[in-house]
């Protein structure tokens, strides 16, 4: 399974357990990435972390 | 029996939970709170149990709101993950349940928070209620820095930041100690190693396993207890004359880098503890 960075257009395999809003790193340029669909897969940027995230 | 796992990200926790579910052959939708519309007049949910694993704390707290008023049972609930998402609550919770916790304030506005820190005697830790990871968690050296730091929150941040929780800096032996409890055990612990006086593990702390001793369980199971109990990780540090402090309850644990660790497998446990609330035997 591969998708291409939204960032810098490199083409990433993702593993075949990948799940539906897991978040990868691009390994060409590292953006923070979300896999936004797997039927096909699509990653987005992953959200920008924002003031009450956390556990 | 229907679970919910409330979640958006699915973080390495979300994936070895929903793994497990899958494992278990178990019946559960993945709740995106992203996607959601949330009708606040509707009274039922087709659903037996719900697990939040939310990223936002707010939007975490307001759908297990909705959830609980209509009569579904939630891991954690309404009230957990209130009073944990706050540290003014949790500090409050765990005094009035006599449960050791550092020294505290509260203060309102910079002068005041100014005042507190010169009694209290520097360095102190100025944390702000709702925020998780350590993030804008200050250790507070001096007066300058006193000054520096509450002219900046007072006027770059937010109507948050213009609550002052003060913490008597502990003196700690190079890590803390992490437990992890779910119901009314104590199902393993971690210290977090850092050079850095911040140890979460999300800031780089190195994780390792911590002996469980009846002092640490005791204490560990008192403070779920204090906060409502449920599914939680407390952070717990260790003075200089050998006593243990909680110094806060997590209600959405993370727990990549404990499962190796403790040798414990947290998310069975969880899920083992989400279809016990589901059948009401919690």
């Amino acid at each position: 399974m591969t998708a291409s960075c939204p960032e810098c257009s490199a083409e990433i395999t993702l593993a075949a357990d990948t799940m539906a809003s897991e978040i990868v790193a691009c390994p060409d340029c590292g953006a923070e990435l979300e896999v936004v669909s797997l039927t096909p897969p699509t990653l987005a940027l992953a959200p920008e972390v924002e003031e009450d995230w956390g556990e | 029996m229907r679970i919910a796992v409330l979640a958006s990200r699915v973080r390495a926790e979300e994936k070895l939970i929903f793994t497990e579910l899958e494992r278990r052959g178990l019946d559960y939708v993945k709740v995106d709170d992203r996607e959601q519309i949330f009708d606040l007049h509707r009274r039922e949910y087709p659903f037996d149990v719900v697990l939040e694993r939310c990223i936002q704390h707010s939007r975490a707290l307001y759908m297990l709101k909705i959830y609980h008023d209509a009569g579904v049972p939630t891991v954690n609930t309404y009230h957990v993950a209130s009073t944990c998402g706050d540290k003014f609550l949790t500090t409050q919770a765990l005094v009035h349940a006599g449960v050791p916790t550092p020294g505290n304030v509260l203060a309102f506005t910079p002068e005041s928070a100014l005042e507190a820190m010169e009694q209290m005697g520097y360095p102190v830790v100025l944390k702000p209620v709702v925020g998780s990871w350590g993030r804008m968690v200050s250790k507070v050296n001096d007066r300058d820095a006193a000054e520096a730091i509450l002219e900046h929150r007072d006027v770059l941040g937010t109507y948050q930041h213009a609550i002052f929780y003060i913490q008597e800096y502990i003196k700690k032996p190079g890590r803390d100690i992490r437990s992890f409890v779910v119901g009314d055990e104590c199902i393993g612990a971690i210290y977090r190693t850092s050079e850095h006086w911040i140890t979460n593990t999300a800031r780089g702390g190195q994780a390792s396993n911590c002996p469980i001793t009846s002092e640490l369980a005791d204490l560990s199971i008192r403070a779920a207890n204090a906060v409502g109990g449920g599914v939680v990780a407390i952070d717990l540090l260790e003075t200089e004359d050998g006593r243990i402090l909680v110094n806060e309850v997590n209600y959405t644990m993370e727990f990549r880098n404990s499962i190796d660790t403790t040798g414990v497998n947290i998310p069975a446990k969880i899920i083992d503890y989400t279809l016990k609330v589901g059948r009401g035997a919690a």
